[in-house]
């Protein structure tokens, strides 16, 4: 008898994404799908799906859901976590729309210690409306609409979300994370199941935030793509926790 | 029951949507609607409610989505400029077709205009206000007691249509006291609300979305829509006639401006002038009815706002040409006395004759 060593989460739909060979949404998709599964929440979890390539998450993962306009995820988040405590909500924002047009949403949310998780993909540029610069695009990096590179002069700097929100006594657990290796996505997962838990005890806001490759937005091969994050990326966002509850009682 | 209370026009508000079974409220301050969030901060834990003071008016109206999504009774108000900044938040909350209750104290534009009564966001209110084709259905109160009503009834008609309601008030309902009791409705039945997210336990998962690539499958999500408003249109039209039986002018007006216009009215009565108001209390739907069949009666319709002329648009639309219509209107926080309509009136009679 075969014994099955690999399956899809059961929180997940059986069907193909539509996303570009080498993204990282699809793992971060997988990463979200597996957590759910693992806490048996899958009933009473809320999702809020972002403006932006991930807009279509609901097609894949199978759970309640709300399509938020740009950047307002965490707002709507609020106001469905305010009627049902009970209820597990999290949202799933790019950096379009959690570190630009959305960073109002964001800060208040983490400020107010909404008991929501956060999953923020960062990939340094828009991936859905075809490769313009984000807010977290790095120095000297081209887009579409930064052809010369982004230059401080010209285009200010990458903004660092999690350092900055870590700075919010109203957020209980942020951390960096990235899933260009395997090594990197079972860390990932691990902060990922972390912040769960933080709003499954009912301590307050949480946030992950994943380094991710766009080898279709950086005009560069998937097996480049991967490369590009471990040596431009994490350089200029470093991987780690930035704030951890205060009283540590966390599954490992 | 049957207690009258002396309160302003905003805390009538408040206690009306409670009354409603309104427990969630999501705003931001700006004046002069400032007392319906004061008031609610402190009556929805009362109540097992909760308020929550926005970091703006577009994360409140987003937050009004998600509670509204998850099948919740919720309340927001703002004045005209923040009215302007919820309007994307509306446009989705529009489309995904989910019912909540948003007050208007409304103050002269544009841009920070002033902060004195104003009509001049008539057009927002009943043509859409912000992007795509969508309308929502909007209550334009004329005393405190009738925003009370209106704010009551506001909650069963949101959730019979699953649309946004407005309420089309003014600085003056909003701050001004009266008497006002708050009247037992009797629960009328109303559709369940089995497209809420609550968690996806024994049935398949709830998504609340407005995003349809497929322009077949988003022109039937618009036709379904307009089929919404052609309900409303349909049974839900409200209209004050007020001695328009003999009358040979006739006034339109809504809202403060109507009350002012009935002492004008008097006034030109006992003058022997036979002055008669049409007041809609729906804006969207209007009266278009009421006035094509009033304008086969009279030959002159005085058109009164506190705007320069965006009411007067639908009124036209009514009468088709059957009567002349003419218009007065001050604006910028300023309000048309009974007096100044008494002299437009009579500069009518004049021409007649």
């Amino acid at each position: 008898m075969m014994k099955v060593v690999f399956e899809r989460p059961k929180s997940m739909f059986p069907v193909p994404t539509h996303y570009c060979p080498g993204c990282g949404h699809g793992i971060v998709h997988r990463l979200l799908a597996e957590v759910i599964d693992e806490f048996g929440i899958r009933e009473r979890v809320i999702g809020v799906a972002p403006v932006g390539c991930s807009v279509f998450l609901y097609n894949y993962i199978n759970c309640d859901m709300y399509e938020a306009a740009h950047g307002r995820a965490p707002a709507i988040a609020t106001g469905c976590k305010r009627v049902y405590p009970d209820l597990m909500l999290f949202t799933y924002q790019g950096d379009g729309d959690l570190a630009s047009i959305g960073t109002a949403e964001i800060i208040h949310a983490a400020n107010r210690g909404e008991n929501i998780t956060v999953l923020f993909l960062n990939n340094a540029i828009y991936g859905m409306t075809g490769g313009q610069m984000a807010p977290t695009t790095i120095l000297g990096q081209r887009t579409t609409t930064c052809p010369l590179g982004r230059s401080p002069k010209r285009e200010g700097y990458p903004i660092r979300i999690a350092e900055m929100l870590a700075t919010l006594e109203g957020a209980t657990y942020i951390a960096r994370v990235a899933v260009h290796n395997p090594r990197a996505i079972i860390a990932a997962k691990k902060a990922l199941k972390k912040a769960f838990e933080v709003q499954i005890n009912g301590l307050g806001f949480s946030l992950v935030e994943f380094l991710s490759p766009c080898p279709t937005g950086w005009g560069i091969s998937p097996a480049e793509a991967t490369k590009w994050v471990e040596e431009n990326m994490i350089p200029t966002f470093p991987v780690g926790e930035f704030k951890v509850p205060k009283s540590e009682k966390l599954v490992k | 029951m049957g207690e009258k209370v002396l309160i302003t026009g905003n805390e009538a508000i408040g206690e009306a949507a409670v009354r409603a079974g309104c427990r969630f409220f999501f705003g931001y301050p700006i004046t002069p609607q400032n007392k319906i969030p004061e008031y609610l901060s402190y009556r929805l834990p009362q109540v097992g409610g909760c308020f929550v003071q926005a970091e703006s008016e577009i994360a409140a109206i987003y937050m009004v989505f998600g509670a509204a999504g998850a099948g919740a009774r919720v309340l927001t108000s703002s004045s005209s400029p923040g009215i302007s900044l919820k309007q994307e938040g509306i446009s989705y909350i529009s489309a995904a077709e989910l019912p909540c209750v948003i007050v208007n104290v409304m103050r002269g534009g544009p841009g920070l205009g002033g902060i004195l009564p104003s009509q001049s966001d008539y057009f927002q209110a009943t043509k859409g206000g912000g992007h795509g084709d969508y309308h929502m259905l909007a209550l334009a109160p004329s005393t405190v007691q009738e925003a009370a009503n209106l704010v009551m009834d506001a909650f069963d008609l949101a959730d019979k249509y699953c649309n946004p309601v407005i309420i089309l008030a003014d600085g003056y309902i909003g701050q001004m006291m009266e008497p006002v009791e708050f009247k037992e409705k009797p629960p009328i039945e109303l559709p369940t609300k089995d497209w809420a997210v609550t968690g996806a336990k024994n049935r398949p998962r709830n998504l609340i979305k407005s995003l349809y690539l497929d322009p077949e499958e988003l022109e039937q999500h618009n036709l379904k829509l307009h089929r919404k408003y052609v309900e409303m249109a349909k049974n839900e039209v409200r209209v004050e006639a007020y001695l328009t039986d003999d009358a040979e002018i006739l006034i339109a007006a809504y809202g403060t401006v109507a009350r002012i216009a009935k002492t004008a009215i008097k006034i030109l009565r006992e003058k022997g002038i036979k002055v008669g108001m049409v007041r809609p209390i729906t804006v969207f739907p209007f009266p278009y009815e009421t006035f094509a069949e009033i304008s086969e009666k009279v030959d002159d319709i005085l058109v009164v706002e506190m705007s320069l002329g965006q009411m007067i648009e639908d009124v036209k639309l009514g009468v088709c040409g059957r009567a002349k219509v003419h218009f007065y209107g001050r604006v910028g926080g300023m309000v048309p006395t009974y007096d100044e309509i008494v002299r437009e009136i009579e500069k009518i009679k004049r021409s007649q004759v």
